[in-house]
């Protein structure tokens, strides 16, 4: 099998700015989206995921010319979400140069919007982006920025949106997110290990060996991490060095 | 030279755009018979669902004249779903008929592995051509797909391993086709783009 692991930088943007915050909060300025888009594309990012945090109707149109910049930088595919609540949010996405959306809350709220993206663009364009957090025995799906319980089983959820047509899960520990004390090896694994797509594992990352832990026991396809990368605590290409020192398969031409 | 793109609607259309503008090429966005004519050469790229593309084909009148211009030795690249078009049929939709340009049928990857089969991926090389020019089997290409070409058929220049081996790259004549997205491949990509126009020259 020569299918490598992807490193996956992501950009919270919040109008036309980067931004950076711990737990969903406290949000700091962390540059320019095209900037950072040309930067990791040059520095070999699989891949590049773009978040609208403040996902909010009236201000869409700033995040799709923030969509329409980044892809002009990049050789690599992109990701772009937050706020999806219909085809036409999905579409307007697609066609300002995104290969894939997310959806999260919206699709909590309506699991229809799955299948609907799914028909419309393909199970590969449609990414199922999940936060969960522990709650004793199982794992909790959260939503609206990880502030409210949806009452589901993170695990079953996951199922059911790959039933639905996603072609591939990010996931998100919140219980790690923010803390850089490594990604949930448990949860990933576990989600990893009951769905058929592939997962991205997200949250905690800050040392090379937590990546080589997500891919490894975590049986994660691949990882995603913000600020590590922007502030540079993190290059991508000594990651993926390390990544290929510890047997790991990752692109390392590009 | 002018590179005419078949615009049906596809997601990946201003990406090939972007890439072919870096490389020097005039891309334009086409999606009539005549335009179809009088190109230097032709692009079909495609992701989604094959029925999507056969359909919007159909919808456009643009099946014959893409047949016609890819018999008469027209320059072809077939980008993913653009690969798969030119067989005779697929089992993602099993109702429509496909270009038929080439004999065969597309068929799933094994559930043995993880689909759609998505990120980066390696090609056993068969045999040298002009379009894997420079690259080399450490290069890694972009795939996002369920469906592929039986990797056995005889116009199979590079074949990729995922479950299965499947065809990833093929040439016969002028017509070219890759189940990856060279758009979206990093410079390998760019290289084999590259090699296209020189093909296409």
């Amino acid at each position: 099998m020569s299918l490598a692991r992807r490193i996956i930088p992501c950009l919270d943007v919040d109008g036309t700015r980067v931004v950076k915050g711990v737990n969903f909060a406290g949000l700091r300025d962390a540059g320019d989206p095209a900037e950072l888009a040309a930067r990791y594309n040059a520095e070999g990012a699989d891949e590049l995921v773009v978040l609208d945090i403040a996902a909010s109707r009236d201000r869409r149109p700033t995040f799709l010319e923030t969509i329409r910049r980044v892809a002009e930088q990049l050789a690599i595919p992109l990701t772009a979400g937050g706020g999806i609540r219909t085809l036409e949010d999905a579409r307007s996405v697609v066609e300002a140069g995104a290969d894939k959306v997310t959806v999260n809350t919206a699709a909590v709220l309506r699991p229809e919007l799955i299948s609907e993206l799914s028909k419309e663009f393909g199970a590969q364009a449609v990414v199922l982006a999940i936060d969960a957090k522990r709650e004793q025995e199982h794992w909790d799906v959260r939503v609206r920025g990880g502030h409210d319980s949806a009452q589901l089983d993170a695990l079953e959820w996951a199922k059911r949106g790959v039933e639905a047509g996603a072609g591939e899960i990010l996931l998100t520990s919140m219980d790690k997110d923010g803390t850089q004390s490594g990604f949930d090896v448990a949860l990933t694994a576990a989600i990893s290990g009951s769905v058929s797509v592939p997962v991205i594992a997200s949250g905690g990352a800050k040392l090379p060996k937590h990546f080589a832990e997500i891919f490894g026991a975590g049986q994660a396809d691949a990882a995603l991490a913000a600020s590590i990368f922007h502030d540079g605590v993190q290059a991508i290409r000594e990651l993926k060095q390390f990544l290929q020192k510890n047997n790991v398969e990752v692109r390392l031409s590009c | 030279m002018r590179v005419a793109i078949v615009d049906y609607g596809a997601g990946n259309v201003p990406s090939v755009e972007r890439a072919l503008k870096k490389l020097g090429a005039q891309p334009e966005r086409v999606s009539t018979a005549e335009g179809l004519a009088t190109a230097g050469a032709i692009i079909l790229p495609g992701v989604g669902h094959y029925a999507a593309l056969i359909r919007a084909l159909e919808e456009r009148e643009l099946r014959e004249p893409l047949v016609d211009a890819i018999l008469r030795g027209k320059p072809f690249l077939g980008i993913c779903l653009g690969l798969q078009a030119l067989y005779q049929s697929s089992e993602e939709a099993p109702e429509l008929a496909g270009l038929g340009i080439l004999r065969g049928k597309i068929c799933a990857l094994p559930e043995s592995v993880k689909l759609p089969h998505m990120g980066w991926n390696r090609l056993k090389i068969r045999r040298t051509s002009r379009l894997l020019d420079g690259l080399s089997e450490g290069d890694y290409f972009y795939f996002a797909h369920t469906f592929a070409a039986d990797a056995a058929n005889s116009e199979t220049l590079a074949v990729c391993e995922y479950g299965a081996e499947f065809g990833a790259v093929l040439e016969m004549d002028r017509i070219c086709a890759v189940q990856f997205h060279p758009e979206k491949s990093g410079a390998a990509g760019a290289k084999l783009l590259g090699n296209f126009l020189r093909i296409a020259a």
